[in-house]
């Protein structure tokens, strides 16, 4: 268990340190910028307004909410020990309603979108990768420009075209919301269904993305693996074919798990823009409100949670990849 | 050199690549040159109208009249005039009366007028109807009749003393203008956008700008990459260290939320095209610092660069002359491939309303966060979103292809 542990401990140190890199990193970058946020937010609150003492009276209130006027330790304090507390301040674009609140209603719409559609995208995708590896020939040929051509669209490209056929054209998919809006969510199954009918097109525009990219790559890597030595190897020691494939696979799958964790904030960032052309409920929308809206607790708030469910969502593969490497495996082995 | 590049250009996927990426760069230069202007000159008033030929009516009107028969012309007036409703109302009123239309195609406009003028009376009072529809089916079997007859439209003057109207001209149902006759004739391949700029001019601008973006984004990107690699894979021990561990950290916090929150920060007046390009540039180089590290070590310890060293070599000479040209071929694709991801960062950027601002350049992004705002997907205008995200996937399609074709020459391995 010594490998493990040791394996394990070093994930978790640095999880712990990109954690705190986030924070900091979310509290540091709107404060370095030329640009004052408090002001920006008073020029917008403020527009239309001549009198010059108003105008000061407005900054200092927002100044106050935000505590920028403390020195900025205290802040930074202030900010850790709030955002430890869940408290991100009430959103100023649907006042008086708090940050947390918006965020807590929008952000299983968003995890229930994404977790699964980049799973199964990731899965089918290596899936098509290593047929189109094994089998070469005509599906090589149509298989592979397709999926460059997939994994060249930009997601919510492939959501608008998706939109279009299905939910305009064909009518088969309804085009925006997480469901009905003349329902309020309950457990009925006639909202189920309608859940289920809205999350179509915003899964498949995910996956359909994702199996593009992914399939790119596990061909690759088991092209590579097909030409390696070993493979040769046990051809010539006439091992079933069905057998080399199995090892070849495996091989073949670790560099993707790894690619998966590193691959994972692009692919939410594109999903999140995905859901806005659904007008999906999530944290997408969320994020483009906070922009129109001039609502920067909101938004600060936002870009915390997503950086904290992709480090969650790639510690979380690490750990996994610490169980299917051999070479872990092994080091648990020796001690 | 010359051995390497007959050899890139003998790939299938490169070229094709290459040629698609050409025929764009191609467009680009030469379509400004036929349709010279500002492509954010709002020549339409009113949002997206239909790609097409626009004939400017006051100038067709004054225009030379030639006098065609064609039989069609009538039938044709009126599939225009009849809209899909006022058929469907059609075929129930001779259901009402007890026709049988059972097999009768509505958009048949032919069998569709020849069974109504057959049997339409409108002192028929069909059982259950009233008045308001049976008004209805007078004014629309009138309206049927006008365009039958073929009504001369006549042109008219205000007099000058007192307005009384003059005629001046009458245009008969047979009158054709040839369209090059006429003075003022607009063609709009991919018709307006919502506020009314011709699409396609815009298009390939945007198109221009948000290259340069990838570029200029690329570069930055490749270049920071580029010398953190090399300083991380050759100097290794503490400096090392101190680029990985930044690396590290910034390989999963998400790249995509750091330039969220820069790009709010730097506000919508300050951000022109360039400074998005450069936020971008700022926060896409960890792939290519990592992988650049990697590969120096492993040619850190070759003979050469070993016997460099010992020569007494500065640093800098050793980096670019004995491991660089080793990693070149590398580099190159990573260029690519951050090119193609940066176009993609700046369109998800102003989909969130975060790009560079509306007023100066168009592009891809802008375009489509614009057509988004105004629905137009919901509304059937297609021509507004469809060709930029055609634009996109056509830029970053090519360059993908370019880029796997780069790496089966230099990746023996992988190649077919």
């Amino acid at each position: 268990m010594k490998g493990y542990g040791k394996y394990f401990g070093k994930k978790i140190i640095w999880f712990l340190i990109t954690l705190v890199a986030a924070v900091i990193l979310n509290f540091i970058l709107p404060r370095l910028m030329p640009n004052d946020p408090v002001a920006a937010i008073t020029a917008r609150t403020a527009e239309g307004i001549s009198d010059v003492s108003a105008v000061k009276r407005i900054y200092e209130t927002y100044a106050e909410q935000f505590g920028t006027n403390k020195p900025i330790p205290t802040q930074f304090y202030l900010f850790v020990k709030n955002a430890l507390r869940g408290d991100f301040g009430l959103s100023f674009s649907q006042y008086p309603r708090s940050v947390s609140d918006i965020i807590s209603s929008a952000i299983w719409w968003t995890i229930a979108l994404q977790l699964p559609a980049i799973i199964v995208g990731w899965l089918l995708g290596n899936i098509l990768g290593a047929l189109a590896a094994y089998i070469r020939k005509g599906f090589d040929k149509v298989v592979m420009p397709a999926c460059l051509l997939a994994s060249s669209m930009p997601a919510f490209g492939m959501a608008v075209i998706l939109l279009v056929i299905f939910g305009i054209t064909l009518k088969v998919a309804p085009t925006s919301g997480a469901y009905s809006y003349t329902m309020i969510p309950n457990l009925s199954w006639k909202f189920i269904k309608s859940v289920i009918e809205h999350y179509q097109l915003p899964f498949w525009s995910i996956v359909i993305i994702a199996i593009g990219g992914q399939a790119i790559g596990m061909r690759s890597m088991s092209i590579y693996e097909l030409n390696a030595d070993y493979v040769k190897y046990s051809r010539f020691l006439g091992i079933k074919d069905g057998k080399i494939v199995r090892y070849v696979f495996r091989n073949a799958m670790l560099p993707q798990v790894t690619g998966l964790a590193l691959s994972l904030g692009s692919m939410v960032g594109g999903a999140l823009v995905a859901e806005i052309i659904f007008s999906y409920p999530g944290i997408g929308t969320s994020i483009l409100q906070a922009v129109t809206m001039a609502d920067y607790p909101l938004l600060s708030a936002t870009t915390l949670i997503i950086t904290l469910m992709v480090l969650i969502a790639t510690f979380v593969i690490d750990i996994i990849y610490g169980f299917i490497d051999p070479r872990v495996k092994a080091a648990q082995f020796d001690s | 050199m010359k051995h390497t590049l007959r050899q890139i250009f003998h790939s299938p996927k490169f070229v094709t690549g290459f040629v698609i990426f050409s025929f764009l760069l191609i467009l680009m230069l030469i379509y400004p040159l036929i349709s010279p202007g500002n492509p954010l000159e709002m020549v339409g008033l009113g949002t997206f109208f239909k790609p097409g030929v626009y004939v400017n009516v006051y100038d067709s009107v004054n225009t030379e009249l030639h006098t065609l028969k064609l039989e069609d012309a009538a039938q044709k007036r009126i599939d225009s005039v009849l809209s899909d409703e006022d058929r469907v109302a059609m075929v129930n009123w001779l259901t009402a009366i007890g026709i049988d239309v059972e097999d009768i195609d509505i958009s048949d406009t032919g069998a569709l007028l020849e069974l109504w003028w057959g049997n339409y009376d409108r002192s028929i009072r069909p059982e259950g109807m009233t008045k308001a529809l049976r008004n209805y089916y007078e004014r629309l079997n009138n309206r049927l009749n006008s365009i039958k007859n073929s009504d001369d439209i006549i042109i008219a003057e205000a007099g000058e003393e007192d307005g009384e109207l003059i005629k001046t001209a009458t245009i008969t149902d047979t009158d054709y203008v040839n369209v090059g006759d006429v003075a003022n004739v607009k063609f709009l391949p991919l018709g307006t956008d919502n506020f009314g700029r011709d699409v396609l001019k815009q298009l390939v601008a945007a198109a221009k700008t948000s290259l340069m973006i990838g570029i200029i984004a690329g570069c930055i990107a490749t270049f920071i990459g580029l010398t953190l690699g090399l300083l991380a894979g050759y100097i290794g021990g503490v400096v090392d260290d101190i680029i990985m561990f930044f690396t590290n950290i910034f390989t999963v916090i998400p790249s995509f939320v750091i330039l969220i929150l820069i790009s709010y920060s730097i506000s919508q007046d300050n951000r022109g095209a360039t400074t998005v390009a450069i936020v971008i540039g700022c926060t896409a180089w960890i792939w290519t610092a990592r992988s650049v590290r990697s590969q120096v070590i492993s040619l850190r310890n070759r003979d050469h660069v070993n016997l460099s060293r010992l020569s007494g070599h500065s640093l800098i000479k050793i980096l670019l002359r004995d491991i660089l040209p080793y990693i070149a071929s590398y580099v190159v694709m990573a260029l690519i491939l951050q090119i193609s991801s940066a176009i993609l960062a700046e369109a998800q950027l102003s989909l969130l309303g975060l790009g560079p601002k509306t007023t100066e350049v168009p592009t891809l992004g802008l375009m489509m966060n614009w057509a988004m705002l105004y629905s137009a997907h919901l509304n059937g205008s297609w021509w507004a979103y469809f060709p930029v995200i055609f634009t996109i996937a056509l830029i970053s399609f090519s360059l993908n292809l370019m880029n796997t074709g780069l790496d089966q020459i230099f990746n023996p391995t992988l190649r077919d």
